[in-house]
């Protein structure tokens, strides 16, 4: 039952030894000012022990240049393990260009995974090793945070937002992965793993899941499902602004701001269109909340971020019936929507 | 004994009424009725350590089944709901019902108008007053605690908490909003007491240490709690009428209960730790017999804590996704927020340097003190490295240090205060040798519980956790051993210092020969503390003045 008892994590990504690098440098320094005070209090209790019921001491009030000295030193010493900190957690969180994304979505109380190429997992994660991952998560509910202790890699995982980090796997194996937010009944078991895989087990890993097509593949049926296509075509007539080439780029606003078409600005713009308008166009796209799925989201932002000039694709008979188009029967030829969604004043509600 | 240090005043003309020789505040009166409506901050302070030793406990039982429960990596012992609601208990009880209130409202209720040479505190009324809210607050707590419980934590995280969780979450909250009220009470309280009461010749800058550090102490509970108030209503208005504060869906943003939060939870971890501190100086002081190593030092680094206490609160947040910008700048305060305790450390270390050092058993404790709350503070300086805090964030890394600020920190030093000023409290001795095998049983204990929490933390164990991964066993198999001792550790004080009521050797005035303006009268004191206006010569700490200068 004791038979192995880890005192130690693995280490299984770049940042991994460079907190435990950190790690050290601080366990070395406090561990001597430890000692250090643990020795002199020690030192002095013994060889100033009472002797005498009447023993008299000197009458000793301070040492103004030891006080300065002890206030200053530790200060350098912090500033030093502050640096140091700081630039790990800088690295952290700023990807690298060549990362793959992949998407987390937790949910009370299982994580679900969604691969670029399609596949799916739930509380499993596989990556290949020698590979920057970077992961966007999102929570459908509570607060949950992914963590992975051999990466030491951690992020909380709130609802509303995309939340991002990457780490960089150097060896292989299945490692913990854990949340470590409370979130509920269950938080103890929203456990699973993570499998880093040799770069070709992990192409082979992909080829052998079931996907039906990629993320943005995925997102492009979305995108006519949900008639953003009504609106957000290519052409001339467009009632929306074009979304080819869009992610990334600096988008001036309707208030004369400017935002970046990041992920967060367009998951807002689907879920509180109101919220930030472009400029030249007219606040007349209804809100999607409730109606679009966290994983539905990821799939959307995954084609729009895919789109390249000359993408979009064109809205035809085949389109699928808007949401709230009356039913159809069974064969019955959906008819194309005629009329546009119309914008209803909403002011602050959310409500869809 | 050594009548010729307990120096510091002269007596002055009598300004107290005559009292019967003899007379003190426990047997002035008796009965139920004159404890219950008592304005007697000596007899209030007996209150509120009757209270918070009751909930003390209760809250360790909580925290004993939780300890039974990691015995086994699949948690037999009790299921995953129950688990939750006991270490919710165990830390709403601990915080709030215990570690905030427990030294200023015992200790420094009975010692600040004795330190400062005054009859009673400047709001009497509002003193009791203080624990009648505090017992309500309490009583409605453990009410919806027990009736049911509640599964959010101590943290009560939304949306968690405004919106999914099925538990008690209101009432435990209302019970915990009630009993800030107490604490505002008795912030304010102390504060007029010290600015209006000192006796003639009490500078600010000859006050005791411990009586800086309930100043300290007091500005943070009277200016944080409101800000734990105002986040409990919110939560409250959210859960109870789907008002979108707290709840993306409703529109509202889940980290800004957690600023909101901790704005009041990192101050109130000082809250609990001044007060020890300043027991820590006066403990040290008396026991080497030595004047404080820096006085002023000493004293400014609790004014800085408290400032510098409102200033670090995101470094809670480091991983909720606050920016890298912020969570610098609250990386480099947190760093700050350090200097002021280690420089109490190094003072403490250098009082003890040529002192005439007695092991009894405040010392022993005010040691333990030293010890352990120099561990939490070092460990602290890890969680404030961003990069090694995204590791143990959540982790029993942080269950460890935190422990050792608030238990193996606040609660020694609680402990030593509390052997320390028992005989003046009492009038009574407690058994030498129960005593001193009680701080050490409580010091092994500490340690054997929560070290190996630091290993199990860097090894990734997230903290709320009721089953894990086997590998992690044998270390919670050695935490929850530790527990054990440290639970008898805990108990044993219960016996001897009830034993020392009806069997202890009379301490007489003042047993640790100390310098302080309490011991200068009978134990138990009278009513009214002092027979004479004291009026004050020197500063605190004279242990050293030669025998020639004592004479007036």
């Amino acid at each position: 039952m004791f038979a192995e008892v880890p005192l130690f994590p693995e280490q299984a990504s770049t940042t991994a030894q460079r907190v435990d690098a950190l790690f050290f440098f601080l366990c070395a320094v406090c561990g001597t000012m430890a000692v250090l005070i643990a020795g002199l209090v020690l030192f002095f209790a013994f060889k100033y022990h009472r002797r005498a019921e009447d023993e008299r001491t000197p009458r000793i009030t301070g040492n103004n240049p030891l006080e300065w000295f002890w206030t200053i030193t530790p200060l350098f010493v912090f500033l030093i393990m502050f640096l140091w900190g700081a630039n790990i957690y800088t690295s952290v969180s700023l990807p690298p260009p060549d990362a793959l994304e992949i998407f987390v979505v937790g949910k009370q109380w299982m994580w679900k995974i969604q691969h670029p190429s399609g596949q799916r997992e739930i509380n499993e994660l596989h990556v290949p090793v020698d590979q920057p991952i970077k992961l966007t998560l999102t929570s459908e509910d509570v607060i949950h945070d992914f963590s992975v202790p051999a990466f030491r890699t951690k992020i909380d995982v709130i609802p509303g937002r995309y939340m991002q980090i990457w780490f960089q796997p150097t060896k292989t194996g299945r490692y913990h992965l854990f949340c470590s937010q409370y979130c509920g009944t269950s938080h103890a078991n929203m456990v699973g793993s993570v499998y880093v895989l040799e770069r070709e087990e992990f192409r082979q890993w992909l080829d052998s899941q079931a996907a039906t097509g990629s993320l943005a593949d995925q997102g492009r049926q979305l995108f006519l499902k949900f008639q953003c296509i009504t609106c957000h075509s290519a052409d001339a007539s467009a009632r929306a602004p074009v979304l080819e080439g869009l992610y990334g780029r600096i988008v001036p606003l309707k208030d004369g701001r400017t935002t970046v078409a990041d992920d967060a600005y367009l998951r807002e713009s689907i879920l509180y269109p109101e919220a930030k308008i472009v400029q030249g166009w007219e606040p007349i796209m209804p809100t999607f909340k409730g109606q679009v799925e966290e994983e539905d989201l990821i799939k959307l932002l995954a084609f729009i971020k895919s789109l390249k000039p000359g993408q979009t694709p064109v809205r035809n008979e085949e389109s699928l019936p808007p949401l709230d188009a009356p039913k159809v029967p069974p064969g019955g030829n959906p008819k194309p929507r005629q009329s546009v969604p119309t914008y209803q004043p909403q002011g602050k509600s959310n409500q869809p | 004994m050594s009548s010729a240090i307990t120096t510091g005043f002269v007596p002055q003309a009598k300004t107290r009424p005559p009292r019967t020789p003899g007379e003190n505040y426990l047997n002035v009166a008796f009965g139920v009725k004159s404890w219950l409506l008592t304005t007697d901050h000596k007899r209030i302070a007996i209150l509120y350590l009757v209270t918070l030793t009751i909930l003390f406990f209760i809250g360790g039982a909580a925290a004993t089944v939780i300890r039974l429960n990691l015995m086994t990596p699949n948690g037999e012992l009790v299921p995953a709901d129950t688990y939750n609601k006991l270490f919710s208990a165990h830390g709403i009880i601990m915080v709030w019902f215990f570690l905030v209130p427990v030294v200023p409202t015992v200790l420094g209720n009975f010692l600040v108008p004795m330190m400062i040479g005054a009859r009673d505190l400047a709001f009497p009324k509002i003193n009791l007053l203080s624990w009648y809210v505090f017992t309500i607050g309490a009583i409605i707590t453990l009410w919806a605690l027990l009736a049911g419980g509640v599964d959010t934590g101590w943290t009560f995280y939304t949306p968690f908490s405004s919106k999914y969780a099925r538990t008690n979450v209101l009432p435990t909250m209302i019970g915990i909003f009630i009993s800030g009220f107490s604490s505002i009470m008795t912030g304010l309280n102390f504060i007029a007491t010290m600015h209006t009461m000192r006796a003639p010749g009490l500078t600010w800058f000859r006050m005791p240490l411990f009586l800086w550090a309930h100043y300290a102490a007091s500005i943070i509970l009277v200016l944080a709690t409101p800000v734990l108030a105002m986040a409990l209503i919110l939560v409250g208005v959210e859960r109870a009428w789907g008002i979108g504060i707290f709840d993306p869906e409703l529109g509202g943003d889940p980290v800004l209960f957690q600023h909101l939060f901790w704005f009041y939870s990192h101050p109130v971890v000082y809250i609990m730790l001044l007060p020890a501190m300043g027991i820590v100086s006066e403990i040290v002081t008396c026991f080497s017999r030595k004047h404080i190593f820096g006085y002023v030092f000493v004293l400014w680094s609790s004014i800085g804590i408290a400032v510098l206490s409102f200033l670090v609160w995101a470094h809670h947040m480091f991983v909720a996704g606050q920016s890298v910008y912020s969570a610098l700048i609250f990386s480099a305060l947190s760093y700050m927020v350090a200097v002021p305790s280690a420089i109490k450390v190094f003072n403490w270390t250098a009082t003890l340097y040529k002192g005439s050092i007695a092991f009894e058993t405040p010392l022993l404790f005010a040691l333990g003190f030293i010890a352990l709350f120099t561990m939490g503070g070092l460990t602290g300086l890890f969680l404030a490295a961003l990069g090694v805090d995204m590791h143990v964030h959540d982790t029993y890394f942080i269950i460890a240090h935190f422990h050792f600020i608030m238990v193996g920190g606040s609660v020694m030093g609680y402990m030593g205060g509390l052997h320390y000023w028992w005989p003046k409290m009492t009038g009574r001795m407690y058994s030498d040798f129960l005593s001193k095998l009680a701080a050490l049983i409580i010091f092994v204990g500490f340690i054997l519980t929560f070290l190996p929490q630091f290993v199990l933390g860097y090894l990734g164990m997230p903290r709320r956790y009721h089953v894990y991964p086997p590998e992690f066993q044998v270390l919670n198999v050695m935490s929850s051993a530790g527990a054990s001792i440290l639970a008898v550790g805990y108990v044993l004080p219960l016996f001897y210092m009830l034993w020392s009521l009806y069997a202890g050797k009379p301490s007489g005035p003042n047993p640790w020969g100390a310098t302080g303006l309490e011991w200068q009268t009978p134990s138990p004191p009278p009513p009214h503390n002092f027979d004479e206006t004291p009026i004050v010569t020197t500063g605190p700490y004279e242990y050293s003045i030669e025998e020639s200068a004592l004479v007036h």
